[in-house]
């Protein structure tokens, strides 16, 4: 079963050698995935398994748990309101008043075009920013309804700066092969790393 | 401050300088902070060829001499849980949590996004000293921009020969993996983000044994080291521990980063002396907060993250240390201070805090699944008006079952109420659960009057009676 492009396939053989147990890879690939589809579909799961030696089940298992990780479409942009306490204090409940206003749809559902899907969300590190949000992950500070209505505004039109749902970082680690030590199973591990001797003390 | 010329980028907002030495966000004034050629050009990865020229073993004992104690909430120093690791047990590796979801914690974000090479600098030291043979930098999945400087940072980082085979021509080498979450807050527990690592559902594991240091990742001694203590290391390693030692007490040295959020004057992150400074020097100091908003009574604030029972004015000359903290029955935790005025609802501030703990169970442990759910669902009709008094005593009797005794809390002098101290007994693997509590029973303990006000009228009613207008 093939989901991946081929492109994303090298970046998914990559990302798997860089782990002792290519299972670790389990979580970066579901973002893969996510990345090229916008959210984790059956396909997907099937062949991530297939990539790092599980079931899809194990794999559905994995990506359940997570947040981040959707098993159906959602909007081009997800718009998280944070909803904890410092973000509460500051007034994020009038906040999500005014968005599920703004966008015609209660938090948790999707506009009808497809372009927003709203969430309540968790504590987002942004505390003294209060109360923040964040569109695809990246933060939006000291919202208020106006900047709210702004932000709608400029992400439809061109050249925001935010990429599609899925997509988290656009700079990828790559380690270049003459300076990658390389990951080794552990049980093939046995002795102390060079730069100590076998007990622990300095050579 | 930059002589040289940086790409202007949106820094992440918050931080505030102040008097305090700067040990970790020293670089925070470059508008290019994030960059390898300004790193290097401030002494950057100096620390790294220093710890070359010495014995990894001396520098394991430079950073135990330091006591840095763990900046992730529990305040463990890093250089004894270093010394865990069982002697001939190989490989060893370093997991770095970067997975800062702690309700009002904000720092290790922006020492991913705005000084990466720090954080690997301390990566790196950390390797050398302990003889960790590979690296895996977990950063939270909701942080893009962390993602980005982060990744950059290493590509960067390899690019320069300072991470990867032969580490500046020496026998020295160490593969530091960039890894991120997909959401889940239960995985900054360290034995859950190994789970994570690992490609499982993020469930804390059963203790003993209590730390990774002796089984953790693929089974193997694992070192999990917050971003901010490993942030500590290169000016440690650079100064010496007798440096860091001469900020702040002899039990907790140097400075730490806290966030101030909530209803002060100026919210911020400010880098602040560990030990010595107080919490009315944070919230009301002219170089820190300036005070509560509008000029308004201080009615209660969190010191330590989401889960530290709360303060209130009685307790704003307790300095940041840790055990002054404790016996007055809370925790310094994650450097989150989170600040409620007088206007304040207090049993809908708590809510905020106990619906986040129901949301983030895991679901491994039935008091908390069940528990934290119950804990939500009966303080939410308290809070709109729909609760009776008998749900006050529910309330204590749910929490109980999670936490069983005693629980810590602050004292009121006023009210007769003594403090009962840190820590607290509980039924559950990880705190989650305890968390969930925390928020209702310091609330409940501290303004009972409050809630009583939110239940009366409904002394006589049935809970259907209450629910439905009938």
């Amino acid at each position: 079963m093939t989901f991946f492009t081929d492109e994303n396939l090298v970046i998914a053989e990559e990302i798997i050698g860089r782990y002792p147990k290519p299972r670790s890879a389990m979580i970066p690939l579901l973002h893969l995935a996510q990345e090229q589809e916008g959210w984790v579909t059956d396909e997907a799961m099937t062949q991530i398994g297939e990539l790092v030696g599980t079931t899809s089940a194990e794999v559905l298992g994995t990506c359940s748990f997570y947040e981040m990780f959707k098993r159906h479409p959602v909007g081009k942009y997800v718009i998280n309101i944070c909803t904890t306490m410092s973000c509460a204090l500051m007034g994020a409940g009038d906040l999500m008043q005014h968005a599920e206003s703004r966008l015609g749809v209660k938090s948790g559902s999707t506009t009808a075009d497809g372009l927003f899907t709203l969430e309540g969300a968790e504590c987002q590190a942004a505390c003294t920013e209060a109360p923040c949000l964040q569109v695809n992950y990246r933060h939006q500070y000291r919202v208020t309804a106006d900047q709210f209505d702004e932000l709608l505004e400029e992400l439809v039109s061109p050249d925001h700066g935010v990429p599609d749902h899925g997509v988290l970082s656009q700079i990828r680690q790559h380690i270049p092969e003459d300076r990658s030590v390389g990951a080794v199973p552990p049980e093939e591990v046995t002795i102390a790393p060079v730069w100590l001797s076998e007990d622990g003390e300095t050579q | 401050m930059s002589e040289m010329t940086g790409t202007p980028i949106v820094h992440a907002p918050g931080f505030i300088a102040n008097e305090t030495p700067r040990i970790v966000t020293a670089r925070f004034d470059y508008e290019d902070s994030y960059t390898l050629e300004r790193y290097e050009a401030t002494d950057g990865y100096q620390a790294l060829r220093k710890a070359l020229d010495q014995n990894p073993e001396e520098v394991h004992n430079e950073v135990r001499d330091a006591t840095l104690l763990g900046r992730g909430g529990a305040g463990f120093p890093a250089g004894v849980k270093w010394g865990f690791c069982p002697p001939g047990v190989w490989p060893r590796y370093l997991v770095v949590n970067g997975d800062e979801s702690e309700p009002g914690t904000y720092k290790d974000r922006l020492l991913m996004e705005l000084d990466p090479h720090q954080l690997i600098e301390g990566c790196l030291i950390a390797c050398y000293a302990v003889g960790l043979s590979q690296c895996f930098l977990y950063i939270r999945g909701e942080m893009a921009v962390a993602q980005e400087r982060v990744a950059q940072a290493l590509n960067d980082a390899y690019e320069a020969g300072y991470v990867g085979k032969n580490i500046l021509g020496s026998d020295f080498s160490v593969d530091i993996v960039l890894h991120w979450g997909a959401g889940a807050y239960v995985v900054g527990e360290e034995t859950a983000l190994i789970e994570s690592l690992e490609g499982n559902r993020g469930m804390p594991r059963l203790k003993p044994p209590y730390f990774p240091a002796s089984i953790g990742l693929y089974g193997q001694p694992t070192i999990v080291n917050n971003v901010e203590t490993l942030a500590n290391l290169p000016w440690i390693v650079q100064h010496g521990a007798a440096a860091f030692t001469a900020i702040g007490t002899e039990s907790s040295p140097g400075t730490r980063m806290v966030a101030v959020s909530g209803h002060v004057k100026r919210p911020g992150v400010y880098e602040i002396v560990n030990g010595t400074t107080t919490f009315r020097d944070l919230l009301y100091g002219n170089d820190m907060c300036g005070g509560i908003r509008d000029d308004n009574q201080l009615k209660a604030f969190v010191p330590g993250g989401g889960s530290a029972p709360w303060f209130t004015p009685d307790q704003l000359d307790l300095p940041f240390e840790a055990s002054q903290i404790g016996p007055q029955g809370s925790m310094l935790g994650s450097g989150a201070i989170m600040v409620m005025d007088e206007t304040t609802d207090i049993p809908a501030a708590a809510l905020t805090l106990t619906k986040f703990y129901a949301h983030e169970s895991c679901g491994k442990c039935v008091p908390c699944r069940e528990g934290g759910t119950w804990l939500e669902q009966i303080l939410r009709r308290v809070v709109t008006g729909r609760g009776t008094p008998r749900d006050l005593e529910l309330l204590i009797e749910v929490g109980e079952t999670i936490c069983p005794g005693d629980f810590p809390h602050a004292a009121v002098p006023s009210k007769g109420i003594e403090a009962v101290p840190f820590p607290y007994r509980m039924t559950t693997i990880c705190f989650v659960g305890p968390s969930a509590f925390a928020p209702i029973h310091s609330a409940l303990t501290l303004f009972r009057e409050e809630f009583e006000a939110k239940v009366a009228g409904n002394e006589n009613k049935t809970m259907i009676e209450v629910a439905v207008d009938v």
